[in-house]
């Protein structure tokens, strides 16, 4: 037998090489298995069907129990693109009562990465939204022949009035930004959008389930994954019940149909708004639905601006609702007493600068100043505080002292109303002057008009609501909201605490009377129930827009306050003109329940008349 | 004796109960399979049984024989999946290929233990060796069985073993990487060409410089040509660089011819007589980069160069040709490092890879088993075709070494590209993974190899 050593080396080489080879592999498959996970997820996609199911969505309840929103069930038609195979078109389309062209325009828009960026032939995917009740009907028995295709049923809201489109927001469908946000949301879900929907959102959405389903390669559903081990229940959202009234909201709103404005009625002792009325407002079934988007467009692009929460975003001059925050001031610096008067003759006289007033007897003391909305009582009260500066320095040291109660009574920053995009109105501090004039260049007179809720004071109607809470109290108020329980939950201590302004309780009472007064005998005399001691004070504020903002703020019962009210009508005259009649139909409306036969007259003018025309369309 | 013999028999009682196992998911194949085992088990015991003497008495014979069948098959074998390879009895079919894998190593065995035979001494003994090789192939390939075909080139192996030259592998890799490097980079374009092409051309430099510097008997020409390679290839990036458009083939085959007539002139004066080598060497490259376009685009059929495509990374055809090697890299790589456990594979059970029970096995191993499971299975295999080698080398007898190499080559070439394509290493070709994929002629034909060489390993003493 022969043996070539030299060939017999070759054995080294034929070996390795398949050892060369076997290394590349498992170098290979450590990578694929071990190092790149991208195949993990692939797989997943690829066996596992995940299909949301939808909570419903908290209901929303009013005071009184009375149902406000509550959910309707939809059908969106979803598909998974890659399970689709030919199906006949015009069937389909005439199954879910669309045109081809829609259907086609339907299926680019999903496919299109920019309009929806979660695209995945995997996954599914939302093909229609919003399928009518009888649609899904003749869609669900006729599914068989659409294969790929199936039906989601989700949540719609419905309204059971259509009010309070301020108050309540409504869903829509996220965004793209949203589900960066949060990673709750994935694409198609709903989320809240404006209002309670939105403030209380975490609430009111629940937790969505999940069932996983095996999906063979033909894409046929083999059944639940590990018999349905790893599939999430669904948990209902919480149902809210908000602190407002419907019937009184209702009614407000009506009452300023026609009118721009904002009614806010608060319950002082708990701090629950009754009512937060904002107009021009919207049916809130205008955003339910297909139409929605049709519909949101128009809305925003409403030169009356209907989405635009008055109520709690717009700054108004208070005017003189403004006053009595000014005589708890000069109670509290101790630079009136309740004896001090100052003269009136058709207004405050002084360096040559005179604001105008109208005939009452003179001088003047801080309550009958109350009653008959003095002007010239609270510029001198005014003047004698910034300008003394025997007590403060300078006239920006007084002013900061002032500015400061008026802070601690809520105004100028946001009380922090549960609902989303509080406006801070505006309340200028001693730099804001220093820089406008320059250091120590100004002085009471410079300013004057910030004492008569003029100038560049400016408050929301919240706010102006939360003032009278506070005088209805006799000093003290609670951050006014909306949400008065959530179910199976506190809600937030924010909202049960009293807030104390810095100004003695004791000052409050001659304030009060004083607006008493004005009601028995002064500027608002439209308020005067028969059998509800109602306190009030009027607003009239010169604005650069036409005709005077109409406002007025009261409360009732005087001793036992169940309501305090703030009104403001753009454009419609005298605070007595349109404040006061509204404000009083509003407590009247709360307190008795109905409006008493010789009121009705009035109650009939309010409803009918139009002030919209005297306001432009402009910014606030 | 019984060491090997049981040292073997554990390496394939490993495969097979992998095999068991991964075939149970599917309930339909398992219990055939585990009928072909048993049968497969018995034939083993036969095989062993038989006097040693008689695989080398009857070779030519057996390998006539099957020639026979196979073209038998051609014939009457019903259309399956576009190829006639299937012979259908009763209730059972097989396939000749498989078989005839074996009697072609006999056959080979037989020629090469003839009398002072020796490959390299004449030409008459490549022809003969590579009839014996190439008329199955053929026959094969007749029945539209490409992929068994191509595994008769793993006989290559044996042919080196005996005394074929390496220049031959050496080509045939050279041939690989040129191809591949001129296909994968045949779209962006480098001075005009290219930049597969003009890669391969400077392979084609790199690898006269060497020749030159191994045959010649003066280093100093070798380092003529490195210098002058160098040279022109500064000059002609330095001239891109400042915008002047260099054509890219004249450059390069300028460049080269000029080293060829460098090379003949250095044959003449210094008679250097392995110059001719290297010039043909040179030719032969050459001819082969400009024929790579046409075999591709014109001999291969579409989905053939799909296939090839798909796995040099140009194109992912995830629907068609991709979607295979996708779904068995996905079903691979969900696996992790320690799988999902027996019977708990997501993508095997459900069906997403095709072909998962016969030549896509491993991917129920890769994701059932995990990447320790595959490294296993690998390794297993690794040790069983040394072991193979290793037995091939102590043999006295050259009819049982030449025989022992033939079966070694079978499994290296079928472990490779099996294992290649699933993991999207090589193109896909249907051939199956021993042992483990389904189909009763595989493994019969693999228990053929394997026992016959046990039998005559046992006989080495006697």
């Amino acid at each position: 037998m022969r043996k070539d050593y030299k060939l017999a080396k070759r054995k080294y080489v034929i070996g390795g090489f398949i050892v060369v080879i076997a290394l590349i592999y498992l170098l290979r498959l450590f990578n694929l298995q071990v190092i790149d996970t991208k195949y993990k997820d692939s797989a997943d996609s690829n066996a596992f069907l995940r299909k949301a199911i939808y909570p419903s969505r908290g209901i929303i309840y009013d005071r009184n129990g009375q149902l406000v929103v509550f959910n309707q069930s939809a059908y969106d038609v979803m598909l998974v693109p890659r399970d689709v195979e030919e199906f006949d078109t015009l069937d389909f389309c005439r199954t879910v009562s669309i045109t081809p062209e829609e259907l086609r325009k339907r299926f680019e828009e999903m496919r299109d990465k920019r309009l929806n960026p979660g695209y995945s032939s995997y996954s599914p995917q939302r093909l229609l939204s919003h399928l009518s009740p009888e649609n899904y009907g003749r869609l669900q028995e006729k599914l068989y022949r659409f294969p790929g295709f199936f039906v989601q049923k989700r949540i719609l809201r419905q309204y059971s009035r259509p009010v309070a489109a301020n108050v309540l927001g409504n869903i829509r469908e996220v965004s793209q930004k949203d589900i960066e946000n949060d990673d709750y949301y994935s694409p198609g879900d709903y989320t809240g959008d404006l209002g309670v929907e939105k403030s209380f959102e975490p609430f009111l959405r629940g937790r969505k389930g999940q069932e996983i389903f095996i999906r063979a390669a033909s894409g046929r559903i083999q059944g639940r994954y590990e018999d349905g081990a790893h599939d999430l229940p669904a948990v209902s959202g919480k149902n809210l019940k908000l602190s407002i009234d419907i019937d009184l909201q209702q009614y407000a709103e009506s009452l300023m149909v026609n009118k721009k404005g904002a009614v806010v009625a608060i319950e002082p002792s708990t701090g629950e708004i009754l009512c937060l009325v904002s107009s021009p407002t919207y049916d809130p079934n205008l955003l339910v639905g297909r139409e929605r988007g049709k519909n949101y467009a128009r809305l925003v692009n409403d030169l009356d601006r209907p989405l635009y929460d008055r109520a709690i975003m717009a700054g108004y001059p208070p005017g003189s609702t403004f006053k009595p925050t000014q005589g708890l001031i000069l109670l509290q610096e101790g630079i009136v007493g309740l004896g001090t008067a100052y003269p009136c003759y058709h207004g405050y006289i002084n360096g040559g600068l005179r604001v105008g007033c109208h005939g009452h007897a003179s001088p003047i003391a801080l309550k009958p100043a109350l009653q008959t909305s003095c002007n010239a009582y609270f510029c001198w009260g005014f003047k004698n505080m910034v300008d003394k500066r025997s007590k403060y320095g300078t006239s920006a040291k007084a002013f900061e002292v002032w500015k400061n109660h008026l802070v601690s009574m809520g105004y100028g920053y946001p009380l922090g109303i549960d609902l989303p995009g509080e406006k801070r109105g505006f309340l200028p501090n001693a730099k804001f002057y220093d820089k406008r004039y320059g250091e120590g260049h100004w002085s009471a007179n410079t300013i004057i008009s910030v004492s008569i809720g003029q100038g560049e004071v400016l408050a929301t109607p919240l706010q102006i609501a939360n003032l009278c809470a506070t005088v209805a109290n006799r000093g003290w108020f609670i951050t006014p909201h909306i949400v008065k329980e959530i179910e199976d939950t506190v809600i937030d201590s924010d909202y049960t605490t009293k807030r104390y302004p810095t100004i003695d309780r004791a000052h409050y009472i001659p304030v009060a009377e004083g607006m008493r007064m004005a009601v028995t005998g002064g500027t608002c005399r439209a308020a005067n129930l028969p059998d509800i001691e109602v306190a009030g004070k009027t607003g009239t504020a010169q604005n650069p827009h036409g005709r005077d903002h109409s406002a007025f703020m009261g409360f009732a019962p005087f001793d036992n306050p169940k309501i305090a009210v703030a009104v403001y009508v753009e454009n419609a005259g005298f605070g007595a003109t349109f404040g006061v009649p509204i404000g009083s139909l509003v407590i009247e409306k709360y307190l008795k329940g109905s409006i008493s036969s010789a009121r009705k007259g009035m109650e009939e003018r309010m409803l009918n008349s139009n002030t919209i025309q005297y306001s432009g369309t402009k910014k606030h | 004796m019984l060491l090997v013999i049981g040292g073997v028999f554990c390496i394939y009682s490993a495969s097979y109960d992998f095999d068991h196992a991964s075939i149970f998911s599917f309930s339909e194949f398992s219990g055939k399979q585990i009928r072909w085992i048993v049968l497969s088990m018995a034939l083993g015991l036969v095989l062993l049984l038989i006097d040693a003497r008689i695989f080398e008495t009857y070779a030519y014979p057996a390998y006539i024989a099957m020639l026979l069948l196979l073209a038998v098959t051609i014939v009457i074998a019903p259309d399956i999946k576009g190829s006639r390879s299937w012979l259908v009895l009763g209730p059972m079919s097989l396939q000749p290929a498989e078989f005839a894998k074996c009697t072609t190593a006999l056959a080979l065995a037989k020629l090469f233990s003839g009398y002072n035979f020796q490959l390299n001494a004449s030409r008459n003994n490549y022809f003969k060796a590579l009839a014996i090789i190439f008329i199955p192939v053929l026959l094969i390939l007749a029945q539209k069985e490409t992929g068994s075909a191509l595994t008769y080139m793993a006989l290559f192996f044996v042919l080196y073993r005996e005394g074929m030259s390496g220049l031959v592998l050496l080509a045939a890799l050279c041939a690989v990487v040129f191809f591949v490097v001129a296909v994968k980079f045949s779209a962006p374009l480098f001075l005009g060409i290219p930049v597969g092409q003009a890669v391969v051309f400077s392979i084609i430099m790199v690898l006269m410089v060497l020749m030159v510097g191994g045959y010649s008997r003066r280093p100093v020409e070798a380092r003529y040509l490195f210098f002058w390679f160098a040279g022109t290839s500064v000059l002609a990036s330095v001239l891109t660089l400042c915008g002047v458009a260099v054509p890219g083939y004249v450059f390069f085959l300028g460049v080269i011819l000029v080293c060829c007539g460098y090379c003949v002139f250095v044959r003449f004066h210094t008679a250097a007589r392995r110059m001719g080598l290297v010039i043909a060497t040179v030719i032969a490259s050459l001819v082969f980069v400009f024929s790579i376009d046409f075999a591709f685009n014109k001999v291969l059929q579409p989905h053939q160069q799909m296939r090839i495509k798909v796995a040099l990374g140009i194109e992912e055809d995830l629907r068609g040709a991709g979607y295979n090697v996708n779904q068995s890299k996905i079903a691979i790589g969900s696996g992790g490092m320690f799988g999902k456990g027996f019977l708990n594979g997501t993508q095997t059970k459900l069906k997403y890879v095709p072909e998962q029970h016969t030549d896509f096995i491993f991917c129920t191993i890769g994701e059932e088993q995990g990447f320790v499971g595959a490294t296993a299975v690998l390794l297993l295999f690794l040790a069983l075709i040394l072991r193979v080698i290793s037995i091939a080398e102590r043999q006295q007898s050259v009819f049982v070494r030449v025989y022992g190499y033939c079966v070694a080559s079978y499994f290296i070439f079928h472990l490779a590209i099996n294992i290649g394509m699933v993991i999207g290493l090589c193109p896909v070709i249907g051939i199956p993974l021993p042992f483990f994929s389904y189909g009763g002629s595989s493994l019969w034909g693999f228990t053929f190899l394997l026992f016959i060489l046990l039998r005559l390993d046992a006989a080495r003493k006697s």
